[in-house]
């Protein structure tokens, strides 16, 4: 099959939802610019016109809130922010608007919006230019939240994303946009709420989001020259995520570790952990580890850069510890 | 003209020609370093737009308090921010002026009343005003200045500071630095009309548009703009058109964006803030001598700097944690 770099899926669902739907509009900061977008949106303006790709001034409260009002109105808006950092100065129109609408109005308005935020983060920018924040959003009803980690998933994703009928924050990283991968060329989707396996294993069950998933078979392979035979499932889904799946897996192989690149307090991972151990303490061989980043803003110096985020080493310590080497 | 009054004069002239000449070197260098790849951080630069900084601090006093954003490294010096300490930041070393967490877009310097620069656009405008509430709740005389560009006028937090301001009669002056660009957005493609200035009226905060390339006419401005905050009277906005002459981030010249902004650049840079100054101070008879002297003590005072950075340990491993939660009790 074709491949693709994971920036170019993700111009490549943006082209095919623009195409064949005239309801999808795109709004946002630097929309025309890789500096803001890799080559993510690359051409899409000129493409499509400035009507429909609106590369639009600093205000993100107000484009979100227009994105969240057009798709209320029957639109099918994407509302893009740069960096996810950017998008906290738009948190009514995510949270106590387009999250609350359809309850609030008993089903009879919706939110068929896809707010989309980029996490870039490293190369010495700081606090500010850093923060993964998905959990703040997988903590709220009404909204769900996808976190693609390779080409095939951020195009299918954002495709189920428009799709979907209700608000989806689409979170993708700019450490991934050189991933390379097959991607299929016509319009398909990924089921929001499914993770994937990326490799079996009987051992121990990896779950990744994000980038941490290109970390994660990194570590499996290193795992696998130690003699650890280890599961790698790839979140992708944050809200909902795939119960199933994961019970299945921690099932067979009776020991979990979770990585995800953001804060350890009530992340992901904490989520992911109180399920099974709720659900399946009777499985549980070893404690279960969380491999996250440390309680701190992101430090600019690259020494302090290094300390900080984690790698596959750090996964490859946290499974040989569930698994008692 | 008195001789008092001339003195005067002349004083103010070498001290903003001195500032814009210090930061115009301190970029110009750091452009090098960054492409030499000594300094990593992002660095916006602040050359072309020199005589704002300078201009502006000229009229404010030690205790006075200045805000700032992603492009500031002009406004920390200008306020008197130790040159070693930022450098040493840009190198993210632990003698930095914030101690390597901070790098080109998180500067302070409290002792000199930068409180903090960080640039998510727009977020220190409302803080400006805060710390102007709490000069006015304490009574203590100080103005609270608050540094931002074009864009940062389209966020929210701009109009509702500005309202806030004029509300309370704060003493906080909005100095909004119009280079005409966003990142790669002119200003007419983010805007209907050309009216910034015209935001202050509107909210009821006194306003003017003015040559932000001239450094005097900055200096005045915010001269009668402190009077007006210290006597109770709030609020001033001060447009200042000027022109970043690098590209958004980094030391590129910014030529591919466009033929009009090469256009625009040629323009602008026949507009040379810091030229205009040096011109000033000759035409008054100032010697050249001395002015060389001046620029050679910057050079100097530039390369001890470096030199200092260079020689700075970085950061340490287990200092990771710290300062997640302040020790002491808050305030600067
Ligand atoms: C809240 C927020 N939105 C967007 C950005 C991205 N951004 C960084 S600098 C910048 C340009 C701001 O332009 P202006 O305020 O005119 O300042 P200039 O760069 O011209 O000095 C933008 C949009 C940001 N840092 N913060
Ligand atoms: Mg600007």
């Amino acid at each position: 099959m074709r491949t693709l770099t994971y920036a170019q899926a993700i111009r490549e669902a943006h082209a095919l939802l623009l195409e064949n739907d005239p309801r999808v509009f795109l709004i946002g900061q630097g929309l025309r610019s890789p500096w803001y977008a890799g080559g993510s949106l690359e051409g899409l303006d000129s493409e499509f016109g400035p009507e429909r790709v609106m590369d639009s001034p600093v205000s993100e409260n107000a484009t979100t809130g227009a994105a969240v009002g057009a798709a209320i109105a029957g639109m099918r808006p994407i509302v893009f922010h740069p960096r996810m950092d950017f998008m906290l100065l738009a948190l009514d129109p995510i949270i106590n608007q387009a999250a609350n609408w359809s309850y609030m109005f008993a089903g009879q308005v919706s939110v068929p919006l896809v707010i989309r935020a980029v996490v870039n983060r490293g190369g010495e920018q700081g606090a500010q230019h850093a923060q993964a924040m998905q959990a703040l959003f997988m903590h709220l009803p009404g909204l769900k939240v996808v976190m693609p980690s390779t080409p095939h998933d951020a195009k299918g994703l954002l495709i189920a994303a428009v799709a979907d009928g209700n608000p989806v924050l689409y979170i993708d990283d700019r450490w991934l946009y050189d991933e390379v991968g097959p991607v299929a060329e016509e319009m398909y989707t990924v089921p929001i709420g499914t993770a994937a396996v990326r490799k079996e294993g009987a051992d121990v069950t990896i779950v990744a989001t994000s980038y941490m998933a290109v970390e994660a078979m990194k570590a499996v392979a290193v795992l696998a020259e130690r003699g650890i035979d280890a599961e790698m499932i790839d979140l992708r889904s944050i809200k909902p995520w795939d119960h199933e799946l994961i019970f299945d897996s921690v099932r067979k192989t009776g020991r979990l570790v979770i990585s995800d690149a953001a804060w350890k307090t009530a992340g992901v991972a904490a989520e992911i952990a109180a399920s099974v151990s709720t659900e399946l303490f009777d499985a549980l061989k070893a404690p279960i580890q969380r491999v996250t980043l440390p309680d701190a803003p992101a430090p600019v110096s690259a020494a302090l850069e290094r300390a900080y985020y984690i790698t596959a080493g750090d996964i490859v310590t946290a499974a040989e510890r569930a698994v008692g080497v | 003209m008195g001789s008092e009054q001339t003195e005067g004069a002349r004083q103010l002239l070498l001290q903003t020609y001195r500032s814009m000449r210090r930061i115009r070197r301190f970029e110009e260098r750091t452009a090098d370093l960054i492409e030499a790849g000594e300094i990593k951080t992002p660095c916006h630069l602040y050359i072309g737009q020199e005589a704002i900084a300078a201009g502006v601090c000229a009229a404010l006093g030690r205790d006075d308090y200045i805000w700032g954003g992603h492009r500031s490294h002009g406004h920390y010096l200008a306020k008197g921010g130790g040159l070693a300490a930022m450098m040493a930041e840009l190198y993210g070393k632990a003698t930095g002026c914030s101690g390597g967490r901070g790098g080109s877009m998180h500067l302070v310097a409290p002792e000199v009343g930068l409180l903090g620069t960080v640039p998510l656009v727009a977020a220190t405008i409302p803080l400006a005003v805060g710390a102007a509430l709490a000069s006015k709740l304490r009574n203590d005389g100080r103005v609270s200045v608050s540094f931002f560009g074009d864009g940062a006028t389209e966020e929210g937090h701009f109009h509702e500071s500005l309202n806030l301001a004029a509300l309370y009669r704060l003493p906080v002056i909005f100095v909004c630095e119009n280079n005409f660009y966003s990142s790669h957005l002119h200003l007419l493609e983010r805007r209907a009309e050309d009216n910034i200035v015209e935001s202050g009226r509107a909210h009821g905060v006194p306003a003017a548009r003015l040559d932000g390339n001239d450094a005097l006419a900055v200096h005045q401005a915010t001269a009668e703009a402190v009077a007006r905050a210290r006597r109770g009277d709030g609020p001033t906005l001060l447009e200042c058109r000027t022109y970043r002459w690098r590209g958004h981030v980094g030391p590129a010249w910014d030529m591919d964006v466009g033929v009009r902004r090469k256009d625009e650049l040629k323009e602008w840079q026949s507009r040379d803030p810091v030229a205009q100054g040096r011109q000033r101070l000759l035409d008054g008879g100032y010697p050249e001598a001395e002015l060389e002297q001046t620029d050679r003590g910057i050079e100097e005072e530039i390369e001890q700097a470096v030199e200092f950075a260079r020689t700075s340990p970085y950061p340490d491993e287990a200092s990771l944690l710290d300062f997640v939660y302040a020790s002491g009790t808050g305030g600067p």
